[in-house]
């Protein structure tokens, strides 16, 4: 069954990717990190949905339709951002900052 | 075997979100991301996800991945200098995971045999694993095992997705069309 093992995996990739959100400061990076979340959520889903139905698999599979849209739309604000700041560092990305 | 084939992908797994989390070039970032997914991939085949595997490796690892590395290269990123933060951010955000690590990753590895069969069988009592486990739904295998059995492996997500779920995969099909409107209006740079 590995349950157990799978969520140990599942969330030890979530915190590597909730650290690289925290220490990198490259938008395209930071980006990539949030889909290595999203995986990790994936797994622990997958993993979870032999004990509980079928279900679990279905959400994963709508995870992964709307990480393809979340990627879309966010590398076109990407490009909006480069192209105004010649850049994707974060530092230089501050409008919104109080 | 199945369970040395688990350790050996998820060593992989973890190894590369790590590499990519380090990584100073950016394409070198997406590539160990995409050897994340695919180890992935892998992972969900040992989990009887057959589909979703197949799925993870077209979808994630194929396309999204591609419109990563193709924005990449476009805007000339992969010789960037170093991003990582200075020093206070570094230990506030080494502080944070490491508080987030502590409450995450021993709950859930500690996910007992006891505690799953407590949740399959869905009863108020502790109910002996082995009772449950041994019984007639685990005797052929797990849920999925036994959908794939009635089904086939596409059919076994299939079932619940247009019967229970078709609401909300419609709407994804809206989600999707309002993300390409969404990109081309934001990529264009006048409409």
């Amino acid at each position: 069954m590995l349950v157990a093992e799978s969520l140990a995996v599942s969330a030890i990739l979530f915190v590597i990717g909730v650290a690289g959100v925290l220490i990198r400061r490259n938008a395209i990076v930071l980006f990539m990190c949030v889909e290595l979340m999203l995986n990790a959520v994936n797994l622990s889903l997958v993993a979870l949905s032999q004990a509980h139905g079928l279900s679990g698999q279905v959400f994963v599979f709508f995870v992964i339709a709307v990480a393809a849209a979340e990627a879309a739309v966010g590398l076109a604000i990407i490009l909006a951002i480069f192209r105004h700041h010649k850049s994707v560092d974060l530092k230089n990305i501050n409008l919104l900052r109080g | 075997m199945t369970e040395r084939l688990f350790w050996f992908f998820a060593a992989l797994a973890v190894g590369a979100a790590l590499l990519m989390v380090t990584m100073r070039n950016l394409v070198a970032c997406a590539l160990w991301l995409i050897q994340v997914m695919l180890a992935l991939a892998a992972l969900f085949v040992l989990l009887h996800a057959q589909f979703i595997g197949a799925i993870q490796v077209l979808v994630y690892a194929g396309a999204v991945m591609v419109l990563f590395l193709f924005v990449i290269m476009l805007l000339n990123l992969s010789r960037a200098e170093s991003d990582l933060r200075r020093a206070p951010a570094w230990f506030l955000a080494l502080i944070m995971v490491g508080l987030l690590a502590s409450q995450l990753v021993p709950p859930l590895s500690r996910y007992t045999r006891e505690r799953l069969a407590l949740e399959y069988t869905d009863s108020p009592v502790l109910a002996n694993p082995a009772i449950v486990f041994d019984s007639t739904a685990f005797a052929s295998g797990n849920h999925v095992i036994r959908a794939t059995l009635e089904r086939g492996i596409p059919g076994d997500v299939a079932k619940p997705m247009f019967e229970q779920y078709l609401v909300p995969f419609e709407l994804t099909s809206v989600l999707l069309l309002a993300a390409i409107v969404g990109a081309v209006v934001l990529a264009k740079r006048r409409i």
